[in-house]
């Protein structure tokens, strides 16, 4: 029977099946960090149960991580006991750490993809609910909690209901300047935070195909953001040329036999989803956020909506809402909107790709006065190689400040937070109440928006600044 | 687990959608590494607010709490299931659940029921009118009743033997251990492993 890619990736780790329970999946790759783990080692104590898998297992450090003076004692007692806490329950039960310092530290979701872990065909699973970041390789990934974290550290597999599937088909080519944070941002507003709930989605269609493994990732990064279990896309010769030669990638005749079942890693021809959406990307334009959930976005040429123009009740309601903790005004343009803060970095836009297309449009260009600029990392060896791009001295020389990997102002619990009612413009994954910081106003952009609102202080896109250029001479 | 058989409690209506779990517990809360003492940190943001449902007098000791669509949307975090417990709430109805945040409570014993939108109106319209009405959440009989209101709630019938038992998930999955074996002994030689065989 033709089957979709989630099916044949779920088929495919089915430990045990029987009528009226959840099938029991096996988990090919288990990440961990501070957060999320530490009440599950305790559960594993108590029971007096090891770890199944150390083999299968990896942890780093990436939530409370400061980003400044990292040689230095964790100022916070209680960011350094939770980091303590991992590092003690690592030490027991045997899993491989890559603790602050180390050059593999970083984003869990930017870790395990840098170190070939991430294949075609693979469970992953973490404690967190961007795993679905590692779908852009046609794993199949997602977010669990605390209880589940211990399921899997206990017997390396999940029991699961089969989630229902979701096509996304974006025909069409991006246009210029247009992003894959833009897409995704496009996607979510157009089928809601609650549109992708109980399915695994998978992109496809011409304008994915295209994508870079990192223009991907920030795709699937964000399927939780539509409520999605998780998203997917397709393997092809672009993810084997990422994997190929990657610490952990598969060698000789095993990346041979790998390459050759990854191949069969395709939705077949007459496959049926349980939903489908289709997406003109020609039609897209940069995409920010106005409100406090992700799917409160609009193109950047637009204005803040009227809420009274809702016809949905509750919707109305959230965008009042939204509107009064973000203080904007209805028919403002988004383009008038001032920042305070703009934040480069996360699991969603913290790889090199967003680095380079940061630092391309501040390149002999300045951070507006009274504007800062935080640009962090997604892990140790991604800052590593923007050093060696000299991608660091681009930042410093426009008046940004270039810091350590972590998840940082992503979600603020480490040191780097908004002041309340201070706005910025970030190219993370969630614009919720006191994300970043408490009373503190997030705008979702992509790495591109976020540098050229950091040159003119407001919302803007590169297209906005070209008139900025300085021409250069004898023309 | 503690099981979950049937409970009736006052209740909270919370008249809100898209409740996220940065809202249900701030990220601050989450450097604890134990499972309790999260029950100051649940809506900490709102409760700042003395007009909030939950500071007011009369919904002390409520133990359902009545929510709006797509509650428990972001974070994977387990800590606002433990927020929600700490605190005193044996039950949530919504019209809506995101999918982690129903699987995280119902790993917990915290029964999230999912009801029709003009169910979830009508609770909201009686124990804003009489915050003393109470409603009971009838696992058995898959019921939800209140004074004018009976509605059936659907629940897989795994999930609901799981709760009403209150079985540990780990224990369950062990007695299959046979089939793990025999599954990772199939498993191709090109899967990543994190450390050298």
């Amino acid at each position: 029977m033709a089957r979709t890619l989630a099916e044949k990736v779920w088929d495919d780790h089915v430990v045990r099946r029987a009528e009226g329970e959840p099938d029991l999946l096996f988990i090919d790759l288990h990440l961990l960090h501070e957060v999320t783990s530490p009440q599950a080692f305790d559960g594993l104590r108590k029971s007096g149960r090891a770890v199944r898998r150390l083999d299968l297992t990896i942890a780093t450090e990436d939530h409370n991580t400061p980003t400044l003076d990292i040689d230095k004692p964790i100022a916070d007692p209680v960011s350094r006991a939770q980091l303590e806490t991992l590092r003690k329950n690592c030490a027991d039960f045997g899993v491989r750490l890559h603790p602050l310092g180390d050059v593999e530290q970083g984003v869990v979701h930017v870790v395990g993809p840098q170190l070939g872990l991430t294949q075609p065909g693979t469970t992953v699973v973490c404690g967190d609910s961007h795993t679905s970041t590692h779908g852009a390789f046609g794993a199949l990934a997602f977010g669990i909690g605390t209880s589940q974290v211990e399921h899997v550290l206990a017997t390396q597999t999940l029991p699961l209901a089969r989630p229902k599937t979701m096509a996304i088909t974006v025909d069409g080519e991006l246009p210029d300047g247009v992003t894959a944070k833009d897409l995704i941002l496009a996607i979510i507003a157009k089928i809601g935070t609650g549109g992708g709930q109980g399915y695994i989605l998978e992109y496809r269609g011409e304008a994915i195909e295209k994508l870079s493994m990192e223009a991907r990732m920030t795709i699937c990064n964000m399927s939780i953001e539509a409520g999605a279990r998780a998203g997917m896309i397709a393997p092809d010769e672009t993810t084997f040329a990422y994997l190929k030669g990657r610490p952990h990638a598969p060698e000789g005749e095993d990346w041979d036999a790998a390459v050759a079942y990854w191949k069969t890693l395709r939705t077949d021809e007459g496959a049926e989803f349980d939903a489908e959406v289709v997406i003109d990307a020609a039609g897209l334009s940069p995409f920010v956020t106005w409100g406090t959930n992700p799917g409160q976005g609009a193109p950047l040429s637009a204005a803040v909506p009227d809420p009274a123009t809702y016809d949905d009740a509750s919707e109305r309601l959230a965008a009042e809402k939204a509107l009064e903790y973000m203080g904007l005004d209805a028919g403002q343009p988004l383009r008038s909107i001032k920042v305070d803060t703009v934040f480069v970095g996360s699991c969603t836009n913290g790889r090199i790709e967003d680095l380079r297309a940061a630092a391309e449009i501040l390149r002999s260009r300045k951070v507006a006065d009274g504007v800062r600029m935080l640009v962090v990392p997604g892990s140790a060896r991604v800052g590593l190689q923007a050093v060696s791009e000299g991608l660091d001295q681009v930042f410093k020389e426009a008046g940004a400040e270039w810091r350590h990997a972590g998840c940082s102002m992503c979600l603020g619990m480490n040191p780097d937070q908004l002041a309340p009612g201070e706005r910025s413009a970030s190219t993370s994954n969630r614009n919720f109440e006191g994300r970043q910081g408490k009373g503190g106003r997030t705008h979702l952009v992509s790495p591109q928006v976020a540098a050229a609102t950091a040159v003119t202080g407001h919302l803007a896109s590169p297209a906005d600044l070209a008139a900025d250029v300085p021409t250069p001479a004898g023309v | 687990m503690e099981a979950f058989t049937t409970h009736t409690g006052r209740a909270v209506p919370l008249r809100r959608g898209n409740v996220d779990t940065d809202q249900i517990i701030p990220a601050h809360w989450l450097k604890k590494v134990t499972r309790d003492g999260f029950e100051d940190g649940l809506f900490e943001a709102w409760r700042k607010d003395p007009s909030f449902v939950l500071n007011q007098p009369e919904r002390q000791g409520a133990t359902v709490l009545v929510a709006g669509p797509d509650f428990g949307t972001g974070s994977s975090r387990e800590h606002a299931v433990w927020a929600l417990q700490n605190y005193g709430f044996k039950t949530v109805i919504s019209s809506r659940f995101a999918d982690i945040f129903r699987g995280n409570s119902l790993k917990n014993g915290l029964l999230t029921v999912v009801l029709d939108q003009k169910v979830v109106d009508a609770l909201w319209a009686l124990t804003e009118a009489d915050p003393q009405a109470e409603i009971t959440v009838d696992l058995q009989a898959r019921e939800v009743r209140a004074e004018g209101v009976t509605a059936a709630f659907e629940l897989d019938e795994n999930s609901r033997w799981r709760l009403l038992n209150g079985l540990d998930d780990i224990s369950i999955t062990l007695r299959e251990e046979g089939d793990i074996a025999a599954y990772e002994a199939t498993r191709p030689s090109f899967k990543p492993r994190t450390l050298p065989v």
